[in-house]
């Protein structure tokens, strides 16, 4: 395959990424290790002693891990609607942010569905939900959504990676045989012949259409595990559209943080332009208004109605004692901070972009977590229990632990990739044919910087 | 054991024989309805004969000695038990002016289905409807309901609705997702969090959703109306146990109800007492039917003072509340 300039250029800046494994790679990739091997002791110990080494019990049978759960599967929106979105709609500038979009959803919907398993209690009878499926049950809904999408998402990258895989074979890389081989057999036979592209053209468009719907379907389904319950705060109409939207924002705002990371450690300026995150800062925007205009009528609604039930859950939320705090910077740093750091132009760099992103991605896991604990802490009948685990959750470190794994295998998923592809895709500049550059990426590579 | 004695040896091996037969049956037919035999079994004892169903759904004849003994051997397929007992419509019917929470139901149950003392399917809890209202004593199984949401939830039908009206869960199937419990609007389920402990011998049951025995760890379960015992015309053991008769339990179809006093007809006393069922608003059906607490036959705290101090920490907040407003 032969390289056009600019695509000679970004591959020539990255050569060295994929080419080596850096002392520095290795460290951050022991210590992931490190964090993961904790989360397998922890995972001994829950499957060993059963669930008791964790907090949670009767009332509050699901605690940190479908927080987690809702977290990871909301994350991996960034690939599915930003990219599929913007691939729809021809936006040129995104080319170099897709693969980091797309790589985080196939990573988080990897680890996602671990937290659900790891509510499961019989994790050997795990057959069992293809062997009796009950389609009735969201839970079913659910295996099959996520399923199907994670095939989508994984389908979704290897087509924009076909190309790039062919580049690889044919750069004569500095690098091991395997991986030379495997390059060879990714890019299945890959020559840029007018048919082939045609062929990853066509089905990479019908991918992008196809990948949204599955998107919206799966975080619906999702959120339906709770809105088809008879529970006060769960119960509720708009818990589909409520759970698709937040999960958007919140993939928007690991896609940011993923670019400021990349933008620094391997020096992408001229790629990942400061461009990059004001539209990601506005599209950011946009998100967090609509999330917050569904938060704020979703709990007035609760509030001002003043059913008994709704309002012992409100009172929990709203009393500083007990969830208020969280619920306070659940809101601030989920709705008000992303909107404002956006908003003004002052604050509009890519440095308080990614930094706004990363409270926004915190308070989103929070605002999860308070979901799902007041609620079930508070049941239609009265507790009246002694024991203490029984009437307030709290995560023990078993959770904790498996929660950091979790995030450790993100990074360490993430750092593999990067060293295993290009994080800003090849392929995707210009045109051999034309020895051209499209108007657009013309001018964001020839004015990169000029926006600073 | 008397009735122990009284069986021979070797009528014992020869029971036990078939016993273990049955329960390759079960294991090897599985829940399907199959027709693998499992051999007539030898005439065993001396004192009166039962006919039974075998698992694999043939009748046979057992000494009726070896069955008070072993009480919860499986005693019908697990198609049967999914299917439930035809023509039958279980219901219950509480009392609520007659509870001074004794709590013998609670006991009597935890000790028939061999549950610790931290596990209660049935639970006594003292209700208060509004501020000034007295607070009464409210025993609680699970409501059998005939729109149950912990049905409807189950990914892998493990738990599942009878034609007789019972929701039982299969423990062997349950892949212990506490979807059900989540969905619960009555938090009746309970959950195996640990290895439960309980004797050998009924460790070594056949497991069958009718009898909920052996507990498996990681799985749920709840009250199951024990319909092990209505197999055998027996009342559920927190129904015997009760000494003021507080629950009434019967079958629909049959339009009787007894509290082992008394049997009365069960269309009668809920139109006679006004009978509701807890939060009908829900829509969930309850199969279990409350008689208000009117004129009632002890004072509240008759239930109150005398519990152990771990049990009485329960209710604290109400008792508590409620003098105060007595003082005003
Ligand atoms: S009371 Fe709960 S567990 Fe029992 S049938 Fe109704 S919903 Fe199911
Ligand atoms: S915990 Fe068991 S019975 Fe309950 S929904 Fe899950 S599989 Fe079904
Ligand atoms: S009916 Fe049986 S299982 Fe239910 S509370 Fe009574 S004794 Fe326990």
């Amino acid at each position: 395959m032969e390289l056009n300039k600019y695509q000679q250029e970004v591959f020539d800046k990255q050569r060295p990424v994929i080419e080596s494994y850096g002392k520095k790679t290795w460290g951050w990739t022991i210590f992931f290790l490190l964090w993961i091997l904790v989360g397998w002791y922890a995972l001994y110990l829950q499957v060993d002693r059963g669930h008791s080494v964790t907090g949670m019990r009767d009332n509050v049978v699901w605690g940190l891990y479908i927080a987690n759960f809702i977290f990871f599967i909301g994350i991996s929106y960034a690939g599915a609607v930003i990219s599929g979105i913007l691939h729809i709609l021809k936006v040129e500038w995104r080319k170099p942010i897709i693969r980091i979009a797309e790589m985080i959803t196939v990573i988080s919907t990897i680890i996602g569905p671990i937290y659900i398993l790891l509510c499961v209690g019989r994790l050997d009878r795990l057959h069992h939900l293809f062997l009796y499926p009950r389609l009735q049950s969201p839970i079913t809904w659910d295996v099959f959504a996520i399923g199907t999408y994670f095939s989508g998402s994984l389908i979704f990258l290897y087509l924009a990676l076909i190309k790039d895989f062919a580049i690889y074979r044919d750069a004569r890389l500095n690098i091991p045989k395997w991986k030379q081989k495997l390059y060879k057999v990714l890019a299945i036979g890959y020559r840029g012949t007018p048919s082939q592209k045609r062929h990853i053209r066509i089905s990479t468009n019908l991918m992008a259409i196809m990948i949204i719907p599955l998107a919206i379907v799966v975080h619906s389904v999702l959120s339906w595990i709770f809105g088809m319950t008879l529970r006060p705060g769960w119960h509720s109409t708009i818990f589909g559209p409520y759970f698709v939207l937040a999960a958007i924002y919140s993939g928007t705002g690991v896609l940011i943080m993923a670019m400021w990371v990349y933008r620094r450690m391997y020096k992408l300026d001229s790629y990942l332009t400061d461009k990059h995150f004001v539209y990601l800062g506005y599209i950011m925007m946009v998100l967090g208004a609509a999330y917050g205009y569904f938060t704020f009528s979703e709990y007035l609604t609760d509030w001002f109605g003043s059913e008994k039930w709704n309002s012992e859950v409100i009172e929990k939320i709203f009393n500083p004692a007990k969830y208020g705090w969280w619920f306070l910077f659940a809101n601030v740093a989920g709705i008000l901070l992303p909107i404002l750091v956006v908003a003004i132009p002052k604050t509009r760099t890519p440095n308080l972009i990614a930094l706004a992103s990363f409270f926004m991605v915190i308070a989103l896991w929070v605002k999860r977590y308070l979901i799902i604990v007041p609620t079930l802490e508070t049941p239609l009948l009265p507790v009246q229990d002694t024991r203490i685990e029984y009437v307030k959750y709290s995560a023990t470190w078993v959770e904790w632990a498996l929660t950091f794994a979790g995030i450790a295998t993100f990074f360490l998923f993430f750092t593999l990739m990067s060293k295993f592809v290009t994080i800003i895709p090849i392929s995707e500049f210009g045109d051999k044919e034309k020895q051209l550059v499209q108007p657009a990426e013309k001018e964001f590579v020839l004015a990169n910087g000029s926006l600073k | 054991m008397k009735e122990e004695e009284k069986i021979t040896d070797k009528s014992r091996r020869d029971f036990l024989k078939t016993a273990a037969i049955a329960t390759v049956a079960t294991a090897t037919c599985g829940s399907l309805a199959c027709s693998c035999g499992s051999g007539s079994p030898k005439k065993i004892a001396i004192t009166d004969k039962v006919k039974l169903l075998s698992p694999d759904g043939e009748i046979v004849e057992i000494d009726s000695a070896y069955l008070n003994h072993q009480e919860h051997m499986a005693i019908v397929s697990k198609l049967e038990a999914r299917q439930g007992i035809a023509g039958k419509r279980f219901v219950m019917v509480v009392d609520l002016s007659r509870c001074k929470n004794a709590r013998k139901c609670v006991t009597a149950c935890q000790k028939w289905h061999y549950r610790p003392e931290e596990t209660e399917w049935l639970t006594v809890k003292l209700m208060k409807d509004s501020d000034k209202a007295a607070p009464y004593w409210f025993p609680k199984q699970c409501f059998h309901c005939d729109n149950p949401p912990c049905v409807k939830v189950c990914p892998v039908d493990a738990t599942f609705k009878r034609q007789d009206g019972l929701v039982l869960i299969d423990n062997e199937r349950c892949i212990g997702c506490k979807f059900c419990m989540a969905a619960c609007p009555y938090s009746t389920r309970v959950f195996n969090w640990d290895e439960p402990e309980q004797p050998f011998d009924i460790m070594s049951l056949a497991p069958n959703p009718e009898t909920g025995l052996p507990a498996k760890v990681g799985t749920v379960e709840k009250c199951d109306f024990c319909p092990d015992r209505a197999r055998e015309g027996l009342l559920p053991p927190c129904v015997e146990a009760c000494p003021n008769g507080v629950f009434y339990f019967g079958d629909e179809n049959e339009d009787t109800v007894s509290n082992g006093d008394e049997t009365v007809s069960f269309s009668q006393l809920i139109k006679d007492r006004a009978a509701y069922r807890f939060m009908e608003d829900l829509g969930t059906k309850p199969r279990v039917y409350y008689l208000p607490p009117k004129d009632r036959q002890f004072p509240v705290e008759r239930g109150y003072d005398d519990l152990p101090d771990k049990i009485k920490e329960r209710f604290k907040d109400i008792m508590e509340e409620t003098k105060e407003v007595e003082k005003h």
